[in-house]
C-alpha cells in the first residue's frame, strides 16, 4: 500500500557459486521505493549471500543487479559509491570496538561523504535519541548490550542516508529480551517508509512487518507472497513445511508420520 | 674501594666519552626504531594484502633478513660495497641502514599478523559504509592493529637497542666500545675496573629500556578495549 512503482533495485537471473557449490540458481527479484521484502528460508538457503551480493561484499557469477536503472555488478562499479545508497546492518555486532558510539556513526559522514562533523553529529544525535541511547554516544562499544549495539549499528548505516536498508539476521545472535528493542526499531523504520530487505527467522515479526515474503530454498526464490496468504496458507508444499517447524515444533514428529 | 671506582669515571675525559657513546648507540637505535615502524606498517599491510605480487616479495624479504646474521649485512654494506664497488657508505650511515632493513623486517611481519588476527566483519562493515580501501585502513584496521602489536613492538625496540653493539665492528664507537676502551686502560691500575664499567653500562641498557616497557603497560591499560 505504501511502495510505490519506482523499482530501485533490479535483480536479474542471479547465479553466485562458492567453488562448485552453487547457492544462488537464477535469483530474479524487484525492489520498489517504500517496500520491505523479508527473506526466509531454511539456513544454506543463500539469503545472506543474497544480500551480501547486493552491496558487492560477495562477486557474483552471472546476472545482473541494477540500482535506479544503472547496473552495478559490471566490473568498472564504484562499490564505494554504491554502498552509501544501499546500507547494511549484519549479524554480529560488527562495531569498531575503538572508537565510541558517535565516532562509529560518524565515520562514514565525515570520511565517505565529506560532511561537517558538527552537521552530521546533530543528525547522529537525533538518530540515537529515536532508538533511545542518547546517552550512550560517549560509550564504547565493550560497554554496550548486545540489542544496544545493534541498534547502534542500524544508526550507524541510516546516518549514510541510504535508499535501501539490508539487514542480514541482524537479531540472530542477540538474547530473547534484546531482539525486541531491535527488531522494534526495525517495525518503526518501515512504517517511516524505508525501503527494506530483511533476512530474519522471527516469523512474527515478518509477518508483521513485509509488505512481501520472498520463501527461498536451495539457491531459489520458491515462493513469494503477501504476508498474510504465505504465512496462513502457504502456496507451496515446501514453505508449508518450513513454516511448520516454526509452529508445530513439540509435536514434529506426529506432524510427519500422517 | 668505591673512590678507586669513582676515578675510572673521572678520570681525563672518560665520562665525557661515555656520553658521547651513549649519543650514538641512542642515534642509531633511535632512528632505526623509527624508521622500521614507518616502513613496516605499510609493507605488513601489504603483506596481508590481496596482492601476491606484494606478499611473495615481502615473504622472501623477510626470510632473507632473519636468515642472514646482522653482522654479515654490515660487512657486506661496508668493507664490502668499499673495497668491491669503491663505494664508502658512512659507518654510521650503514648501520641505520642495516638495522632499518632488519627492524623493517621484523615490524612488518608483526603488522601481518595483527592484521589478519583481526575478524573479518571489521572489513565487511567499514566497507558496508563505503570506505575506500586506504580508509578503511587508515581508521578501522590500523588502529585496531596498533593496540595488538604494541606488546611485539615494544619487544622489537629493546632487541634493536641491545643489538646496536655490532656497529663496533665497523668502528664505530658506541657506549659498548667506548666503556671497552677504558676498562682497557683503567684495568691496568684497578682490576676491578671492568666490573665497574661494564655494571655501569648495564645500568644505562635498563635505565633506556625499563622506561619504554613501563610506558608500554600504560597504553595496553589505556587502550584496553
Amino acid at each position: 500500500m505504501k511502495e510505490s512503482d519506482q523499482t530501485i533495485i533490479k535483480i536479474h537471473d542471479l547465479h553466485k557459486r562458492f567453488d562448485q557449490t552453487e547457492v544462488l540458481k537464477g535469483i530474479d527479484l524487484d525492489v520498489h521505493q517504500g517496500e520491505v521484502i523479508v527473506i526466509i528460508g531454511p539456513s544454506g538457503c543463500g539469503k545472506s549471500t543474497l544480500l551480501r551480493c547486493l552491496n558487492g561484499l560477495e562477486p557474483i557469477n552471472s546476472g545482473t543487479i541494477e540500482l535506479n536503472g544503472q547496473i552495478i555488478t559490471d566490473p568498472g562499479t564504484d562499490w564505494s559509491q554504491v554502498r552509501q545508497k544501499i546500507g547494511m546492518v549484519f549479524q554480529n555486532y560488527e562495531l569498531f570496538p575503538h572508537l565510541n558510539v558517535l565516532d562509529n556513526i560518524l565515520l562514514g559522514p565525515t570520511k565517505v561523504q565529506g560532511r561537517q562533523r558538527s552537521e552530521a553529529k546533530a543528525e547522529a544525535e537525533s538518530w540515537l535519541d529515536r532508538v533511545e541511547l542518547l546517552n550512550k554516544a560517549d560509550s564504547y562499544p565493550r560497554q554496550l548490550s548486545g540489542g544496544q549495539k545493534q541498534r547502534v549499528a542500524i544508526v550507524r548505516a541510516l546516518c549514510m542516508s541510504p535508499e535501501v536498508m539490508l539487514f542480514d539476521e541482524v537479531t540472530a545472535s542477540l538474547d530473547p529480551e534484546m531482539v525486541r528493542e531491535v527488531l522494534d526499531v526495525m517495525l518503526s523504520l518501515a512504517k517511516g517508509g524505508l525501503t527494506m530487505l530483511i533476512v530474519t527467522h522471527e516469523m512474527a515479526f515478518a509477518r508483521a512487518v513485509a509488505d512481501q515474503v520472498i520463501f527461498m530454498d536451495r539457491g531459489l526464490v520458491v515462493e513469494a507472497n503477501e504476508p498474510e496468504a504465505f504465512f496462513s496458507n502457504p502456496e507451496t508444499e515446501r514453505a508449508r513445511r518450513f513454516l511448520n517447524i516454526f509452529q508445530f515444533e513439540g509435536v514434529h514428529k506426529v506432524q510427519e508420520s500422517l | 674501594m668505591l673512590d678507586s671506582a669513582i676515578s675510572i669515571f673521572t678520570a681525563g675525559r672518560n665520562m665525557a666519552r661515555l656520553g658521547e657513546g651513549l649519543w650514538i648507540t641512542l642515534k642509531i637505535s633511535l632512528s632505526s626504531v623509527g624508521l622500521s615502524v614507518l616502513l613496516g606498517i605499510p609493507a605488513g599491510l601489504l603483506m596481508s594484502s590481496k596482492s601476491r605480487f606484494w606478499r611473495a616479495v615481502l615473504r622472501f624479504y623477510l626470510e632473507f633478513i632473519r636468515i642472514m646474521p646482522i653482522l654479515v649485512l654490515l660487512f657486506l654494506l661496508y668493507y664490502s660495497l668499499s673495497s668491491v664497488f669503491n663505494i664508502n657508505l658512512p659507518a654510521t650511515f650503514v648501520s641505520i641502514l642495516v638495522f632499518t632493513l632488519w627492524g623493517t623486517a621484523e615490524m612488518a611481519d608483526l603488522v601481518r599478523g595483527a592484521v589478519t588476527s583481526l575478524p573479518k566483519h571489521q572489513w565487511e562493515s567499514g566497507r558496508a559504509l563505503g570506505l575506500k580501501e586506504t580508509q578503511l585502513n587508515l581508521y578501522v584496521i590500523v588502529p585496531q592493529a596498533v593496540r595488538r602489536l604494541l606488546p611485539g613492538v615494544i619487544n622489537l625496540t629493546t632487541r634493536m637497542i641491545k643489538t646496536t653493539p655490532f656497529v663496533f665492528f665497523i668502528n664505530i664507537p658506541d657506549l659498548v666500545k667506548v666503556a671497552q676502551q677504558i676498562v682497557e686502560v683503567a684495568g691496568l691500575r684497578n682490576n676491578l675496573a671492568s666490573v665497574w664499567v661494564y655494571g655501569f653500562i648495564f645500568l644505562i641498557y635498563f635505565a633506556i629500556c625499563y622506561p619504554i616497557s613501563l610506558y608500554s603497560n600504560y597504553l595496553e591499560k589505556a587502550w584496553q578495549t
